[in-house]
């Protein structure tokens, strides 16, 4: 279980998130929806480590989060996978697609050769590899963030608004391959998205519940994110 | 009389030149918008679609060469082919006058250092628009105090609302609209489309260039579908959406969460190594060797396909 509880974050005096908790169980699509700007994605960084909160706890299968950002411990940064909205500010503009994929693989020291596998499963040609961010299309460089994600084979994966830069038909291959990856490891993936119709069809095959966090206030504490 | 106010594209191609490859962005494309019509081009990213856009608006750059016309015949001036007017004529007579952008990121398209009101003022004085900033912000959905915060403080349904009074400052005929939806909630979705059904309800005429099929399907009157550079077809927006005639478009109608979910097989060629014939061929279950030639667009109906499905009102 990736657990979050009471987690409280600011940027400046803007209080983002007040005290707000969520549990991702493993083998399941668990939901996160909301409006513009209540705190998805801040929520989601705290999930994958990338931002400390003011205040709360992340618990990694039942072990505390101690150490944010750079400073996670190798074992623990593996186990949780992000996937942002936009590819593009989401890789180094320097790196070929190949290496955007293998970057995690040459981080902890295994073999790169595993980066083509995760290339072709996501139905990246090869041709494709050795181009730059710029030179393929949205859909291209998102789905090497997908293969990327899953290249340390993470147990909890979180896709922050995966696919709403992208159209219908990769926006079904993207989530198809995440739910071949989930049923195959038995992964957990929130699946952060404000599409209600987007939701009900990706949590509903693992009966997944969905999290509504409502949009955030400056004055409100204590606002837990509530099941439906 | 005066003829009926539309813009007009005809065989209009664009492509790029880049050292070793020519990119074929936009390939003979023809439809036409009409006073009080909404047409929205969809297709995947990639697909050209932006680019066109951009020729219409003449923003194209400097390596890119233009074949084809887009007539715009729209009020009492002369008629106008915009991809071959000079670029004086389009900076003072075109742009933000006849043609108004509604631009992809509102947030990203207002100067961040400038409040809402000083960015709506310079457009309306450039114009030569007597009107005040707080009349056409009341009229985009504004109180006319949000105009004097800045761009990080306006919400992004603020944001794409000084955008669009931005944008008819100038009080223009054709609004083109390049993915004005992308990175907005559904009510931001559905608002954005409200305002640009109002604008084609007003007797202008929108093209809205999406790749969100369901935000289209809220306001379009046509539809055109974008392939690998070239538009596959043409339909009124009812027929699209409930029995689609190209393959390609009725893939991707079933790749939607609320239909089949299921991805279209294969990915889109380069637009710099494109196939000969029907570029959907190689994805589409019912090619056959017809389909290596070229096909026509048919008839009314406007579908460039061989063996286009049934569409079995039109019979």
């Amino acid at each position: 279980m990736l657990r979050a509880e009471d987690v409280v974050v600011s940027y400046g005096r803007r209080r983002v998130l007040g005290g707000v908790g969520i549990e991702v169980p493993p083998g399941r699509v668990t939901g996160l929806a909301g409006p513009s700007g209540c705190g998805k994605s801040t929520l989601a960084r705290v999930l994958a480590m990338l931002l400390k909160p003011a205040a709360g706890r992340l618990t990694v299968d039942g072990v505390g989060v101690r150490r944010w950002r750079h400073r996670v411990p190798r074992e623990l940064r593996g186990q949780v996978a992000l996937i942002f909205q936009q590819p593009r500010l989401a890789v180094d503009p320097r790196f070929t697609v190949l290496d955007v994929i293998a970057e995690p693989l040459r981080a902890t020291g295994q073999p790169v050769e595993r980066a083509r596998e995760l290339a072709e499963e996501m139905g990246l040609t090869p041709e494709l590899l050795s181009r730059r961010p710029h030179e393929v299309s949205d859909g291209q460089l998102q789905r090497a963030c997908v293969a990327r994600s899953l290249a340390l084979r993470p147990r909890y994966v979180i896709c922050d608004e995966m696919t709403t830069m992208l159209d219908a038909s990769t926006q079904a291959h993207l989530v198809a391959r995440l739910e071949a990856y989930r049923l195959e490891s038995g992964a957990g993936v929130l699946a952060v998205t404000h599409d209600e119709e987007l939701l009900d069809r990706w949590t509903g095959p693992s009966g997944g519940s969905t999290h509504h966090l409502s949009a955030a206030a400056p004055a409100i504490r204590g606002t837990a994110a509530t099941e439906t | 009389m005066t003829p009926l106010p539309r813009l007009r594209v005809e065989g209009l191609s664009v492509r790029f030149h880049l050292p070793g490859a020519t990119v074929r962005a936009v390939t003979d494309a023809h439809f036409e918008v009409r006073s009080g019509q909404c047409v929205a081009l969809v297709g995947e990213s990639g697909c050209g679609k932006s680019v066109m856009a951009h020729a219409l608006l003449g923003l194209l750059p400097g390596n890119a060469s233009v074949e084809g016309a887009a007539w715009l015949e729209s009020g009492d001036a002369p008629p106008v082919d915009l991809v071959a007017a000079p670029e004086k004529v389009l900076a003072r007579t075109i742009r933000g006058r006849r043609v108004g952008l509604v631009p992809q990121s509102p947030a990203a398209h207002l100067t961040p250092v400038r409040t809402a009101r000083a960015q709506l003022t310079e457009a309306l004085r450039e114009l030569g628009n007597p009107d005040r900033a707080d009349a056409l912000a009341e009229r985009a959905g504004l109180r006319p105090p949000d105009l004097d915060l800045y761009p990080h403080q306006l919400s992004g349904g603020m944001a794409q609302r000084v955008v669009n009074a931005i944008a008819l400052a100038g009080d223009p005929w054709l609004i083109i609209a390049d993915e004005p939806t992308s990175g907005l909630d559904r009510p931001l979705v559905d608002a954005t489309m409200t305002e640009l059904r109002r604008l084609a309800d007003d007797g202008r005429a929108v093209l809205l260039i999406t790749h969100d099929l369901r935000a289209a399907q809220q306001v379009a009157d046509h539809v055109a579908v974008m392939y690998a550079s070239r538009i596959l077809s043409v339909e009124p927006a009812a027929d699209f959406f409930t029995r689609p005639r190209h393959p390609y478009a009725a893939g991707l109608l079933d790749a939607l969460p609320s239909r089949g979910f299921a991805a279209i097989p294969g990915q889109p060629p380069e637009l710099s190594d494109l196939p000969e014939g029907c570029a959907f061929r190689p994805r589409c279950a019912r090619a056959t060797d017809d389909c290596e030639r070229l096909p026509q667009p048919l008839g009314s109906g406007r579908v460039a396909c061989h063996h286009p499905l049934e569409n079995h009102a039109a019979r």
